[in-house]
């Protein structure tokens, strides 16, 4: 099972997981937000074809109130 | 709408001078009250970290400010180097469907939140390149509010104050000299503590106001917002009326010198 880090936070994934699987766990999907994978966009187009490896740092942001 | 004297960022035409931050509001209902109230067309927003775990229907701020009525502009607070302010605003792209108007600002220092000019300037070169249109919070001097204009930028934001201060306009006369030689639109950015600040940066000539702060800290932040929207209102015609001259020696009566009884 690889394991990653999830806005900073240590998960563990089935083999095989992409991003969209990811989200789903989480139950962010539907939500509007922006997925990083080691620092690139994973665009939302790709989240579903996008495999999730060992050792990814990934980062899920929203928009929040902010001046 | 007011036709005659649009605000133009980036070939957009804007009606409203006033933008508005949505941060510091006691709920959702308050910041969507306090927004409306300023009449302001383009809102900043933060982009952060999903808070996991949390209940996924829970209201959020794009169900108060629909993006189908604002114009969202995602900013780069909290970043201190060039990197993490680009790296933010592509994901603040990714997230509101490529929309490519943004706010980079670069923070230099936690006390004051001051800009880092060098990394604001690395990171705006980055962005322009990245086919971001770019309006850029930064200190108020005209060497480099020219430099970000070179690079490209669409709207130069120099502070009046510190961020979250409400001090006002501290330096008028820098600001004079970057409105004087820019050929973007030129905003304050940070500093507006009460109407009067806001009207006066529009009498100098700034084509707007970027607040947050002091709409969301007043007492009455609604009532505020729509002070603050007339402010802005009254200082741009005042600005485009141009004032009369000072004259500091010598008085000119109102009322006709001759006619006056008993002589």
């Amino acid at each position: 099972m690889p394991q990653l880090t999830v806005n900073g936070e240590t998960r563990q994934l089935p083999e095989g997981s992409t991003v969209l699987q990811l989200l789903e766990q989480l139950q962010l999907v539907g939500k509007r937000l922006a997925v990083e994978r080691n620092g690139d966009i994973v665009p939302r187009s790709a989240h579903a074809t996008t495999l999730l490896l060992e050792g990814d740092a990934l980062e899920i942001v929203v928009a929040v109130g902010g001046g | 709408m007011n036709t005659q004297d649009p605000l133009i960022i980036a070939g957009k035409t804007y009606s409203s001078r006033l933008l508005v931050g949505t941060g510091k509001y006691k709920d959702f209902d308050e910041t969507r009250r306090a927004v409306v109230a300023s009449g302001a067309q383009i809102v900043t927003v933060a982009i952060r970290r999903v808070n996991i775990g949390q209940d996924a229907s829970a209201p959020s701020l794009l169900d108060a400010l629909p993006m189908s009525e604002f114009t969202y502009l995602p900013n780069t607070a909290g970043c201190y180097s060039a990197d993490e302010a680009v790296r933010t605003l592509r994901l603040g792209r990714e997230l509101l469907d490529g929309h490519d108007l943004v706010k980079l600002e670069v923070l230099g220092d936690p006390h004051t939140l001051f800009p880092n000019m060098p990394e604001t300037l690395k990171a705006a070169e980055t962005l322009v390149r990245d086919g971001f249109k770019v309006m850029v919070y930064c200190s108020d001097d005209p060497i480099q509010a020219k430099m970000l204009e070179d690079i490209g930028v669409v709207a130069v934001m120099p502070l009046a104050s510190l961020i979250g201060s409400g001090m006002g306009i501290l330096n008028p006369w820098n600001l004079k000299l970057i409105i004087d030689q820019a050929k973007v639109p030129v905003f304050v950015d940070a500093g507006v503590g009460t109407a009067s600040d806001a009207a006066v940066a529009l009498e100098l000539g700034c084509d707007g106001v970027l607040m947050n702060t002091a709409i969301a800290l007043a007492q009455d932040p609604v009532l505020m917002a729509s002070a603050m929207k007339k402010a802005v209102e009254a200082g741009r015609e005042a600005f485009l009326a141009g004032r009369m001259p000072k004259k500091y020696y010598t008085a000119s009566p109102s009322s006709p010198t001759t006619g006056l009884i008993g002589k």
